[in-house]
């Protein structure tokens, strides 16, 4: 007889699928949110700064899973209120609400970075008369993604373990497939090490991943090349 | 030619309540070579600053190549300048940074091609056929693919002139380009800004503490103190017979400075 937690394998690894999906479009989406909001806030445009900060800070000052619940529950309601179709697929709500949250966090973590370029580079760059536009991308953001790379393999581990809240909205994810085999075989203690130890396995790779990433990105500072 | 290239008209300069340059007047005439001398804090690297337009001006006009460079002419006499005049202005002059400023991302060869082709619109091949020409002038051809922290500072300090000129600029600042160097790297560095000086075109305003080589190079010394010109001439002049007192203190601590190290 084969032993019961070979049984629990496969129901997790559909699971573990859909998780990992939910991690790299949300990460992906977080980092493109990062950048227009970071950049954002350091714009000499007010409303643009305005609104980033404003982004930031909701995001930032309400929990995910009320944002989940709010995109999930609450959109709809709205929507139909004013007569437009908002209601989104789980899998859409929890990569917005995932994306979304992980790129307010992102965002500070690109101004920071962004404001961490000597000043000296603005200055050569403007007398060789690149414009505002060429320094930022030709000049800064290249010189700023080192600096951040450690901290977003941080927050994508966050998001990699944020991702078991979508259980809550049905999303068949990780969380919610050992939810499911619990209810069926109370095999509490096995199930709960199993999912335990996949998201530890799964929160490795990305950490190596983005390691990686951090030495591709970095190789021209002095000591990494 | 009779027409300054550089002219400062009463340029008041503040930082908040600090008057930096106070109704600074001078003027420079192409093709010429200036040094600047004087004084920590006495405004010099305003000066440059200033011309290339990484300080604004409180008060006065400075005209670059006749035409005013914080400024532009309105219906009615002057008016601040947009930033397209700034960016045509801008194009007139290069600047060499004390802390070279090299685009530590790029390759030594990018590092110059960069500005060409993206400012100047300049072809890959061309940009690069520029760049290999300068980067031997500063005798640094076989470090083209290397980054600025495999040089030492006075390889990459010759990578920012050969940056500088790659924009082809007819007026070439100098902010104190030896002074983040070990000394036994100035030399370097000084010689192939001696090189640029034979260059009849060029006009060159250089601020710097290496009294010899300033004598050697310039063809007139600005002594500045307190945001003023408090003495002027041409080297043998203000080296060897100053008027002032405050020029003779000046040069009698520098001696001392140099007799130190
Ligand atoms: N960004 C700034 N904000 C406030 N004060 C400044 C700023 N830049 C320069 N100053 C002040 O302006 C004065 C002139 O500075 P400047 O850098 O032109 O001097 P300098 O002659 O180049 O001196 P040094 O030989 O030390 O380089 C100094 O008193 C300095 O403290
Ligand atoms: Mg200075």
């Amino acid at each position: 007889m084969t032993p019961h937690w070979i049984e629990y394998l496969p129901p997790l690894i559909e699971g573990a699928w859909v998780t990992l999906q939910l991690t790299v479009f949300s990460t992906f989406l977080g980092v493109v949110m990062a950048f227009l909001f970071g950049v954002g806030k350091l714009s000499h445009n007010p409303f643009i700064r305005a609104f980033s900060v404003a982004y930031i800070e909701v995001f930032r000052g309400t929990s995910l899973l009320v944002q989940l619940f709010w995109l999930y529950f609450a959109l709809p309601l709205t929507g139909q209120a004013i007569g437009i179709d908002l209601r989104l697929p789980p899998v859409v709500a929890g990569v917005l609400a995932l994306g979304l949250n992980i790129g307010a966090y992102g965002a500070e973590v690109v101004r920071g970075a962004i404001q961490s370029v000597h000043p000296g580079q603005h200055e050569a760059a403007l007398a060789l008369n690149f414009t505002p536009r060429q320094t930022m991308l030709g000049v800064t953001i290249p010189q700023a993604v080192p600096e951040m790379m450690p901290a977003f393999g941080n927050l994508a581990v966050q998001n990699l373990k944020d991702t078991a809240l979508v259980s809550l909205i049905s999303l068949g994810d990780m969380t919610f497939r050992a939810e499911q085999i619990r209810n069926f075989t109370q095999d509490s203690t096995v199930i709960y090490t199993m999912l335990l130890f996949m998201y530890f396995g799964m929160a490795l790779v990305l950490t190596a991943i983005m390691r990686l990433l951090e030495r591709r990105v970095g190789q021209w500072r002095p000591g990494k090349g | 030619m009779n027409d300054p290239i550089i002219r400062f008209d009463n340029v008041v300069k503040r930082f908040g309540d600090h008057t930096v340059l106070d109704e600074l007047n001078f003027d420079i005439r192409k093709g010429e070579k200036v040094t600047i001398i004087g004084p920590s804090g006495s405004g010099k690297s305003t000066v440059l600053r200033i011309l290339m337009t990484l300080e604004g001006i409180e008060g006065g006009v400075v005209h670059v190549g006749g035409e005013p460079l914080w400024h532009e002419h309105g219906p009615v006499g002057l008016v601040p300048a947009s930033q397209a005049h700034l960016h045509r202005m801008r194009g007139q002059l290069g600047m060499v940074f004390q802390q070279f400023n090299l685009f530590p991302h790029m390759t030594v060869l990018r590092n110059i091609t960069e500005a060409p082709v993206k400012v100047l619109g300049l072809g890959k091949a061309e940009a690069r056929d520029r760049a290999e020409e300068l980067l031997e002038l500063v005798g640094l051809s076989d470090h083209a693919q290397k980054y600025p922290h495999q040089l030492s500072g006075g390889q990459q300090q010759r990578v920012g002139i050969a940056r500088a000129l790659a924009m082809r600029p007819n007026i070439l600042l100098f902010d104190e380009p030896t002074s983040a160097l070990d000394p036994e790297l100035v030399g370097e560095v000084l010689n192939v800004i001696g090189q640029l000086s034979e260059e009849h075109d060029l006009t060159m305003l250089l601020v710097t503490h290496e009294m010899r080589f300033a004598r050697e190079i310039s063809d007139r010394i600005l002594f500045f103190d307190q945001g003023r010109i408090v003495e002027e001439g041409s080297p043998a002049q203000l080296f060897t017979s100053p008027q002032r007192e405050r020029t003779r203190e000046f040069l009698g601590s520098e001696l001392d400075r140099v007799l130190a190290v």
